[in-house]
């Protein structure tokens, strides 16, 4: 907290010395500039003309919405079915590959520093490919479907449930741990009877977490391919059936304030 | 017998999870049916995954030879509009979000406004950023502006609901500190709302910059911009090995991201 002396002698309070002070001016000039920059990029790439008649589109396109067809739900159903299996087989699935991955990962669990960095490694990958992408991926590999979807959600979800479960085996007390291990036991009776009872409520809050974000995820996947609601969503806007379109948001949306009240009850009875 | 007997009698077992053996027991019969439903509904068509399981080889060859020079104007292209994306997306959805933060706070903000915002809140986080690409897409035309709007709307979702959480639990003392001395709601915000949130504001904002990213990389699938489209023609053109070194370059700009994100974090707190 500097003191500045003016003219006449009397000490004066400043929250920063000149030279901090100018140097947050030349960051924020800095930031702007870059800002700006990049501003400048996205506007030369776009046609203004579009643009300009944004408004008269987007009522537009809302009053081809209104009234939603509701007809067309009673064929939404089976969709809306494969749409909850694939994030609930895909979040069943991750949580079968994430676990071994988390306890390979954890410094207090994993057997070398070679096989954690390796599992890192996974963690990493799985969650800076979303799903989507993997759901590309493998709609060419697996052909379109459900299980491509099921298998995209999982791959993504290892990342995630691995990433936040190798945390919270970090942080476990060591102290059952060492009860358990004087014992006599081995190896995967410390894990069993030491280290899985501290990270039941943690792993199982993750998991429904997760599968709350799988839920939404999995209503787009059929935009590539993999199956569920998104399906029909691509084939309604393909056809410029926006009534149709207007129904299908309805219903991803309330599935998905569902999944979510469901998911934050389970975890608030958990926790 | 009791628990203790019984462990005398070493017939110790472990506590079940779920105390209730109804709940329990019912639980266990409820996803069992579940599974069985869902799984008889999956249908796969095996032919087609054997055929495939060549191309999936492939795949994963190509992770071993990259090609990075072949389409490496359209790389590089793809990425620079996918960062200017995520960086103009990530500081117009941040300084959006901190006025519907402050009024999706139930502490700060009247009825009307609170209701309001929570609204958007929950409209902007319940749809995916590529529904909403779609719809910006038709408005906007084509290119890198619609996925900006894009990723700023889904911003001020995920920003705003944060930060009105975090305002909720602030420390009320110093609010009541600072209206004390006669200060106005403007300043009452500045000096006893805004120190308390700003740590953990930008933290959130280093790591929605992240999330970003990678969300810039599939909103080009619907024509939102980025690299996105790049990679969905590169895959569906089975060229693996320019796709494997798109996602090799994804994969470290994430991971460079997160880790300067850690270093600013530790900086600011």
């Amino acid at each position: 907290m500097p003191l500045v002396t003016t003219p006449q002698g009397t000490p004066t309070w400043r929250l920063r010395t000149t030279r901090t002070q100018w140097l947050q001016y030349l960051g924020w000039l800095a930031g702007a500039c870059l800002f700006l920059l990049c501003w400048k990029a996205i506007s030369d790439n776009t046609m203004w003309v579009f643009v300009e008649d944004a408004g008269r589109q987007g009522s537009d396109l809302i009053s081809r919405m209104l009234p939603p067809q509701w007809a067309y739900a009673y064929r939404l159903w089976k969709p809306m079915w494969d749409t909850l299996n694939i994030a609930t087989l895909g979040t069943l699935l991750g949580i079968a590959m994430a676990f071994p991955v988390a306890f390979l990962a954890a410094r207090n669990t994993t057997p070398h520093p070679l096989v954690r960095s390796a599992a890192l490694m996974i963690i990493v990958s799985s969650r800076s490919i979303n799903s989507l992408i993997w759901a590309m991926l493998l709609v060419t590999i697996l052909g379109p479907g459900v299980l491509a979807g099921i298998i995209a959600i999982a791959l993504r979800s290892i990342g995630f449930i691995g990433k936040l479960l190798y945390e919270a085996i970090e942080e476990i007390h060591p102290t059952p741990v060492e009860a358990i291990s004087a014992t006599g036991a081995g190896r995967l009776q410390v894990m069993s009877y030491g280290v899985l009872p501290q990270i039941m409520p943690a792993f199982a809050g993750i998991s429904v977490y997760r599968w709350d974000i799988n839920i939404r995820e999995s209503t787009v996947l059929g935009l590539v391919g993999a199956g569920g609601i998104g399906l029909q969503l691509n084939a309604a806007i393909n056809s410029l059936a926006w009534s149709q379109v207007s129904v299908i948001f309805v219903m991803i949306f309330v599935t998905v304030l569902a999944s979510e009240w469901i998911s934050a009850r389970v975890r608030h009875a958990i926790i | 017998m009791s628990r203790q007997a019984q462990a005398q009698a070493g017939q110790w077992r472990r506590l079940p999870m779920i105390e209730n053996p109804k709940l329990r027991w019912g639980l266990v019969v409820g996803l069992a049916t579940y599974l069985l439903l869902a799984l008889a509904s999956v249908e796969v068509n095996w032919a087609r995954v054997a055929e495939g399981a060549s191309r999936g080889l492939n795949f994963l060859a190509a992770f071993t030879r990259p090609d990075f020079v072949s389409r490496q104007g359209d790389i590089t292209a793809g990425i620079l509009e996918s960062l200017t994306m995520t960086l103009t997306s990530t500081v117009i959805g941040v300084a959006l979000s901190i006025p519907v933060g402050l009024g999706a706070a139930r502490n700060i903000a009247p009825w009307p406004i609170y209701y309001a915002c929570r609204g958007i809140i929950t409209v902007s986080r319940t749809f995916q950023e590529i529904i909403i690409a779609i719809l910006f897409v038709v408005m906007f035309g084509f290119g890198p502006l619609a996925g900006m709007i894009t990723l700023a709307f889904a911003t001020i979702g995920f920003m705003a609901k944060l930060l009105a959480e975090d305002i909720e639990d602030l420390d009320w003392r110093q609010v009541e500190a600072i209206r004390a001395t006669g200060a106005n709601w403007w300043q009452t915000m500045n000096h006893a709302v805004q120190p308390q949130v700003m740590p953990r504001l930008i933290g959130l904002s280093m790591y929605r910059l992240d999330i970003n990213f990678r969300e810039s990389a599939v909103i080009g699938i619907v024509g939102a911009g980025g690299i996105g489209a790049t990679l969905n023609t590169s895959i569906s053109r089975y060229e693996y090995d320019t796709s494997a070194a798109i996602l090799l370059i994804i994969i470290a700009i994430v991971l460079l991201c997160e880790y300067s994100s850690s270093h600013i974090r530790r900086w600011t707190q």
